[in-house]
């Protein structure tokens, strides 16, 4: 019986206990429940995607309100898979962010960050889950709102114009969402992904189709960041509390990728999609500059966490550029791409966080001679490098091959060697953070050798492990992106 | 505090009607325009104006910025505890038709307990926000 | 249809495109909010016109009630005015905290008070 409920389950665990931490107002529960409810979310998911079968879709309906009236959530290798990721990175996550929290954000404070928190991974694995187009509006704006302001209480005052700045972007990309959506509907009387799927191809006025469709790739674009809509994105992973930024970086646009995703293979149809319309070229375009721009941005910044966060931009063009492949070999590299990059910037932000607690900043000239001080920390944050340039072995590797060889396979021959190119530029940002730790001297007054607090570096080297082993063995991710690419492309009929 | 007597007395008369009025909106909501989150903000503006005549300190000691935040909360969990109450029933989640033997009653009972939800939540973070605003950079005890 | 057909789709472009212009054309904080609000309130206009139809009644099954209004973007559009509420709060509330750190609210003396930080 227990079974039957999971899909909503995962949902709803998170929106039942964010109040209730609210209720009971004690920062150390509010932290165990939030790590309980991540755990149990990441559990479920795992028994959904098992139970998703290869071919299968669940389906659960709302109030028992059948679908496409009621609301349905609608579950897939595809979606099984995101939902996965983010209530896994936010188990990783938690053990580290309660020494974190504390600090940056404070003891009386505390509680309301684990709140928030819950509500953000309430709505992002809300938008995940839904097969609603106007739900995932809904959850969207749930995970948005908590996400500004989590945000805001970072450390210094940068944090506060950081959350303007993305709660203006954010804002004007989830309006024009429901935009998009609101001219669908229109067209198709109908709400429901499966059941607009259903009914777009008999739509004669093929305008507003289009029209919807430009208005989605916009306002999903800004929500995830892609070149040239990233304005929002470094300042805000670059100035949030640390356990946030790692959380979000591994999470927030993946998921809105998912739903650009979701919509153009599930919805619209690749036919439309990318056949009639230039959604493909320009798509690709973008993710090239992404590529190129996102890294070379990353080259020169003063300070780790920037860098890292350029890199981001860089690194989701990857993605968009698997996604405008428009072929089963393209969705497969972007979603093995978007699991690896979530679980290599989770991992890398993680351990920075472990280095701005010991030296109070992530400025190149403070993290001078890191390799000396911070020894074990180092070299994974080389590690993780090495996963964002796509030296094999890692887990960023096995993804951005697969591009290549899909790229290759399309006839691409130009792309596959821009991406080669690109990861020229990775080394690059890479071997700068190497020249700092391990060719120059700690700075005078840099404290002892010694790493970060335990609770903040074994989540991290877990996640590190997880990128190595990836690396090492890439079957299981590429077979399940392989399943979600084809529970992509199948659609939802 | 505003000393001027008209504004006084009025607001003195128009709260406790603007309150009556809230729960007409709320229990009327099922037969007409209204509902819960019309009859939550009329709640918060009721309070909102003790708040503008009588002081910010006479409305947190009228309705306290603790009472506020559990409002907050409690509102969602009686929503969520209606969904969570048709799952245990044998429904789905937000299943109204299992919270009664007669379907139909069961929807009436559902959305009755959702809205009254609904109410407690909105009327809660309407004063939380206003509290928030004007507590901002003075003290709580405001003179004139 | 006319172009006087289209009364309602006018309206919703003029007020995105306001909205639009105001949020990249002030520096003033607070203003900027406006023009999110009004870019918000196209959205609203964009799902509620299309809900109205002439001679339409309430969608209550009736005798002789051929023609009703759908209630469905009404309601979608009231959980977008909620939300909309919700980011408002959060953006002026943002707006205080930033009065509050650094002594103004226009854009080009927050950003010039960041390069000073460096």
């Amino acid at each position: 019986m227990l079974l039957a409920h999971l899909p909503i389950l995962i949902v709803v665990l998170p929106l039942v206990a964010a109040p209730l931490v609210v209720l009971v107002r004690h920062g150390g529960v509010g932290w165990a429940v939030a790590l309980g409810v991540s755990a149990a979310s990441t559990a479920m998911s795992v028994a959904v995607l098992a139970e998703v079968p290869g071919t299968g879709v669940l389906s659960y309906a709302i109030g028992s309100w059948e679908p496409p009236w009621g609301i349905e959530y609608r579950i897939d290798a595809g979606n099984a898979l995101v939902a996965l990721l983010v209530s896994a990175v936010a188990t990783i996550v938690l053990p580290a962010a309660k020494r974190t929290v504390l600090l940056e954000v404070g003891a009386d404070r505390e509680y309301l960050f684990y709140a928030l928190f819950l509500l953000c991974l309430c709505g992002l694995l809300g938008i995940a889950l839904t097969g609603d187009a106007f739900n995932v509006f809904v959850f969207l704006e749930i995970s948005s709102l908590a996400t500004y302001a989590l945000i805001a209480l970072g450390r210094d005052r940068r944090a506060l114009t950081a959350a303007y700045q993305y709660l203006l972007l954010g804002t004007i990309g989830a309006t024009l969402y429901v935009i998009g959506v609101g001219l669908l509907y229109l067209v198709t009387g109908t709400l429901n992904f499966a059941d607009m799927a259903q009914r777009l191809p008999a739509v004669v006025d093929r305008r507003p189709v289009i029209a919807g469709l430009a208005f989605i790739t916009v306002g999903m674009g800004l929500k995830a960041a892609i070149f040239p809509l990233h304005a929002w994105l470094p300042n805000a992973y670059a100035h949030a509390p640390s356990a946030v930024s790692a959380f979000l970086a591994a999470t927030a646009t993946k998921v809105s990728l998912y739903v650009m995703m979701r919509v153009y293979y599930s919805v619209i149809g690749a036919p439309t999609a990318f056949g009639a319309e230039p959604t493909g070229a320009i798509l690709m375009a973008l993710s090239i500059a992404a590529l190129l721009v996102g890294s070379g941005a990353a080259i020169v910044q003063r300070d780790l966490r920037l860098m890292l966060a350029f890199s981001s931009v860089g690194q989701i063009g990857y993605i968009t550029l698997g996604i405008s492949l428009a072929s089963a070999a393209g969705m497969t590299a972007a979603m093995a791409h978007l699991i690896n990059h979530g679980l290599t910037k989770g991992a890398l932000f993680l351990l920075v966080a472990g280095v701005a607690l010991r030296l109070g900043g992530t400025r190149f000239e403070q993290i001078a001679g890191l390799g000396r001080t911070m020894p074990i920390t180092s070299f994974a944050i080389v590690i993780g490098g090495l996963s964002l340039i796509g030296v094999p072995g890692t887990a960023g590797f096995a993804s951005k091959w697969a591009l290549v060889v899909a790229a290759i396979g399309a006839g691409l021959w130009w792309v596959a060697a821009i991406v080669l190119a690109s990861s020229l530029l990775a080394l690059a940002y890479v071997w700068k953070f190497v020249e700092a730790a391990y060719l120059s001297a700690p700075p005078a007054g840099a404290p002892a050798r010694g790493e970060a607090p335990a609770d903040v570096t074994v989540p991290a080297l877990v996640l590190t492990a997880a990128v190595v082993a990836f690396g090492l063995h890439a079957t299981p991710v590429l077979e399940a992106s392989s399943r979600a690419a084809s529970a992509f492309l199948r659609g939802w009929p | 505090m505003n000393r001027d007597i008209i504004l006084r007395v009025v607001s003195k008369l128009l709260i406790p009607i603007a309150l009556i009025f809230a729960l007409y909106v709320q229990f009327h909501g099922e037969l007409g325009p209204g509902g819960g989150f019309q009859a939550g903000v009329i709640i918060a503006a009721a309070m909102v104006l003790h708040a503008l005549i009588f002081g910010l300190a006479a409305a947190r000691a009228l309705v306290p910025e603790w009472l506020v935040e559990t409002m907050v909360a409690l509102g969602v969990l009686v929503y969520a505890g209606v969904g969570v109450a048709g799952l245990l029933l044998g429904g789905n989640f937000l299943d109204y038709f299992v919270l009664a033997r007669d379907p139909a009653y069961g929807q009436m009972r559902g959305i009755f307990w959702v809205e009254v939800g609904v109410a407690i939540s909105v009327s809660g973070v309407m004063l939380k926000i206003f509290y928030v605003f004007a507590g901002r950079g003075r003290a709580l005890d405001d003179k004139p | 249809m006319t172009t006087l057909g289209h009364l309602g789709y006018w309206a919703t472009v003029a007020l995105l495109m306001t909205g639009l212009y105001i949020v990249i054309a002030r520096g003033h904080l607070v203003k900027k909010l406006v023009g999110l609000g009004l870019f918000q309130s196209s959205v609203y206009l964009l799902y509620i016109v299309p809900g109205k139809l002439v001679g339409g009644t309430s969608p209550i099954v009736d005798q002789g009630a051929r023609v009703y209004s759908n209630p469905l973007p009404h309601v979608l559009i009231l959980t977008a005015i909620v939300v909309g509420v919700a980011t408002l709060a959060v953006g002026l509330a943002l707006a205080v905290r930033i009065r509050e750190a650094y002594g103004t609210v226009e854009e080009d003396e927050i950003l010039a008070a960041d390069d000073h930080d460096g």
